[in-house]
């Protein structure tokens, strides 16, 4: 079978590429990966007029053929036939910005030395008619020597005719691509702004929006005031909207487990399927409601060209950590949840600011540690206040937020200057017009990135809960036993015991941490089973296990067991994400060893600067 | 008394908000590679008007600058490497 016929989508940024692609294609895309690079694939089918089906694929968005990103030198790659595991286009279509034709132009004339059967998609229209610029498309097409279409993708305006053009193109004889000599961008620029001027029939100068906009929104003392509110509202929604949807999640896998429960023998394989399997299960869909919220505010963000600015705002105070400000949206959204953070590092376009914020994220302390605090905290710290009103309990859960905040500040700043360093670190970027989001392009984005979820990092999270299981199952316990101690894990654990030993945890604490990898949370109801508690609610259990944990830990090891939280990789959803995010299990190896390293000596400095103390 | 010396240029981070110039010259040897690149995809060139339209709010860092018909945000430390005349 012949492979159908590819054609490339490509252009500068914020020319409204993706918007177009998702026009000619509508909801049929794939997204996958190109090998050996963590740059995403996203290809769709149309068909022409005549019923034969072409593949297109949307190029990510670069300035030139020279590229100056990883996702520059794929699009690069891509067009001169070179990407590995992507075959060589047949046909290109060029998308340019009306309204920011000077710039633009300069890779479109690149692109057109190509010698492919080219179209240009002369996009976004109305809005450069909105700025007062008249065009002329024919003039455009007589200089550029290819076909030029007007288009506004995201009213569908001009996307029959383009189909129509590119019905025309791949009927028509090709010849092949002449090789890209790496070209002097600067005559190329004089060339496109020439070309630009001429294709301008007439441009009355108005105020334009965008500038309007900007003057409050990039103002030195109302900006910062509207970013914070706008990141209130933001996570308001993640915490109060996902509230209920876990909820109904929580009690739909509860019921399924209940239904299982009730239909298998009892034995092994029940055991395997309810809380193998169905938890497994459970604990990557738990996931989705946050997720899905978090990336519907950050595509809006970005679709209306906000959060290149809030980068704008934050670039000085990340840039002090070595990082950009592109880090921090992503590392704000860690507070909910390392996982959709983690995700969101996909803005960040300078690869080595990436990795260094997807390997600090999880320092943010993350819903999933409350549980853990409150209980130790409530067990240990005395319910009392510390003058003005600050009670005793609440500033050592502040504290142990800060401590992960520091923590992730000064690791970023030291691997900024060791194992990533170099690569810019640069903050240049376009500040593209606002507009109002598309809320077609908006769904298409949110279930992509809840399949991403789903296929790549959910199968390793069922992988490891199972296997989990099975080292807690395995050998069984015999009467009068508990089953924890008798399996692997137990064993395992006996193995950690004598690791932590010297930062003061005992082996309640070492039976929690294996299960704890599944998510940290578990730890509480791990150590619940471990003094076999069974309470009718949760709050009587809570009671009662704060009430255990007092009598059996001292003050020294429940503040070690606090801080080993505050650093320690206690999650296999986020090592996950993690391995899927950087394309391989290099650095999700390096980020649980300097994490676990990290938590090793803070527990151990905790612990043992208690001890001294008398505490 | 002899005439003032005037320098022909100042640094772009030195410009003034709202204020048009021209740039006179851009020290390419200034910028790692990436970054140059980077620049000459923005438009950056001799003779191209440059205005720099609001600064960030912490360190007066980093720098919107229109350059042609883009808005694009650079750091102070690279704008130091373009030179941009007078303005009159």
């Amino acid at each position: 079978m012949t492979p159908l016929p590819l054609v490339a989508v490509a252009g500068s940024p914020n020319a409204g590429k993706s918007a177009l692609f998702n026009a000619l294609t509508g909801a049929r895309q794939k997204v996958g990966n190109y090998p050996g690079v963590t740059v995403e694939r996203h290809s769709g089918r149309l068909t022409l007029a005549d019923g034969r089906p072409v593949e297109l694929v949307d190029l990510p968005g670069a300035y030139s053929l020279d590229p100056a990103s990883p996702d520059e030198a794929v699009t690069r790659d891509v067009l001169l036939g070179k990407q590995k595991g992507e075959r060589a286009p047949d046909a290109l279509v060029i998308v340019v910005d009306a309204s920011n034709l000077d710039n633009h132009l300069r890779f479109a004339l690149q692109l057109i030395e190509l010698g492919l059967p080219t179209i240009v998609a002369l996009n976004m229209v109305d809005l450069a008619k909105r700025d007062g610029l008249q065009l002329d498309p024919k003039r455009l097409e007589a200089e550029l020597g290819v076909p030029v279409i007007e288009t506004v993708a995201v009213r569908k305006r001009g996307i029959q005719e383009l189909q129509a053009a590119l019905d025309d193109m791949i009927s028509a004889p090709r010849c092949g691509v002449h090789e890209h000599a790496p070209s002097d961008l600067i005559p190329l620029q004089r060339r496109a702004r020439d070309i630009a001027k001429a294709a301008v029939v007439s441009e009355s100068p108005v105020r334009r929006w965008t500038h309007r906009l900007d003057g409050v929104l990039l103002h030195p003392i109302a900006g910062p005031a509207i970013l914070a509110a706008v990141l209130f509202v933001m996570f308001q929604a993640v915490f109060a909207w996902s509230e209920v949807p876990v909820s109904w999640i929580e009690s739909g896998i509860a019921l399924i487990a209940q239904g299982a429960a009730d239909v298998l023998p009892h034995g092994l394989l029940r055991s395997l399927i309810v809380d193998g399997v169905i938890g497994g299960v459970g604990a990557v869909v738990v996931f989705l409601p946050q997720i899905l919220i978090l990336f519907f505010f950050i595509l809006l963000l970005e679709a209306s060209g906000y959060m290149v600015r809030a980068a704008f705002l934050m670039d000085k105070l990340m840039h002090g950590a070595g990082l950009s400000g592109r880090a921090f949206i992503p590392l704000l959204s860690s507070f909910a949840c390392a996982v959709p953070g983690i995700m969101a590092t996909r803005t960040i376009d300078n690869p080595k600011d990436r990795l260094t914020t997807i390997l600090v994220a999880p320092l943010m302390t993350c819903s999933a540690r409350l549980p853990v605090y409150t209980l130790i905290i409530a067990a240990f710290i005395p319910d009392r206040t510390v003058g003005l009103g600050v009670g005793l309990q609440g500033l050592v859960m502040f504290g142990l937020y800060v401590t992960g905040v520091g923590g992730a500040l000064l690791a970023a700043l030291t691997l900024r200057r060791t194992v990533t360093k170099g690569g810019g670190g640069a903050f240049m970027m376009e500040l593209p017009k606002y507009q109002m989001p598309q809320l077609k392009d908006v769904v298409i984005g949110l279930y992509q990135r809840a399949l991403i979820f789903l296929k790549r990092a959910g199968t390793i999270i069922l992988g490891t809960t199972v296997l989990l299981w099975a080292l807690a199952s395995f050998p069984q316990a015999k009467p009068g036993e508990s089953q924890i101690e008798a399996s692997i894990a137990g064993k395992i654990s006996s193995g950690i015991e004598v690791l932590v030993k010297p930062i003061g945890f005992n082996r309640d604490i070492s039976l929690a941490l294996l299960p704890a990898m599944a998510a940290r949370e578990v730890a509480v109801s791990a150590i619940g089973t471990v003094y076999s508690i069974d309470a009718g609610d949760d709050q009587s259990a809570n009671v009662a296990l704060e009430d255990r944990l007092r009598g059996r830990w001292s003050l020294a090891t429940a503040l070690a067991f606090l801080a080993w939280f505050v650093f320690a990789p206690q999650c296999i959803s986020t090592i996950a994400v993690t391995r899927r995010e950087t394309n391989g299990w290099k650095w999700p190896a390096f980020m649980v060893g300097y994490l676990f390293a990290l938590a090793y000596i803070a527990a151990g400095a905790t612990y043992w600067t208690a001890v001294a103390l008398g505490l | 008394m002899t005439a003032h010396f005037k320098p022909e240029s100042i640094s772009l981070d030195q410009l003034k908000i709202g204020a048009r110039a021209s740039i006179a010259s851009i020290d390419w040897d200034a910028l790692e590679e990436s970054e140059a690149c980077r620049l000459k995809h923005f438009g950056f060139d001799e003779g191209v008007v440059v205005e720099p339209l609001h600064l960030g709010p912490f360190g007066r860092d980093p720098l919107a600058i229109r350059v042609g018909r883009m808005t694009v945000a650079i750091r102070r430390s690279h704008a130091r490497a373009v030179r941009v005349n007078i303005p009159a």
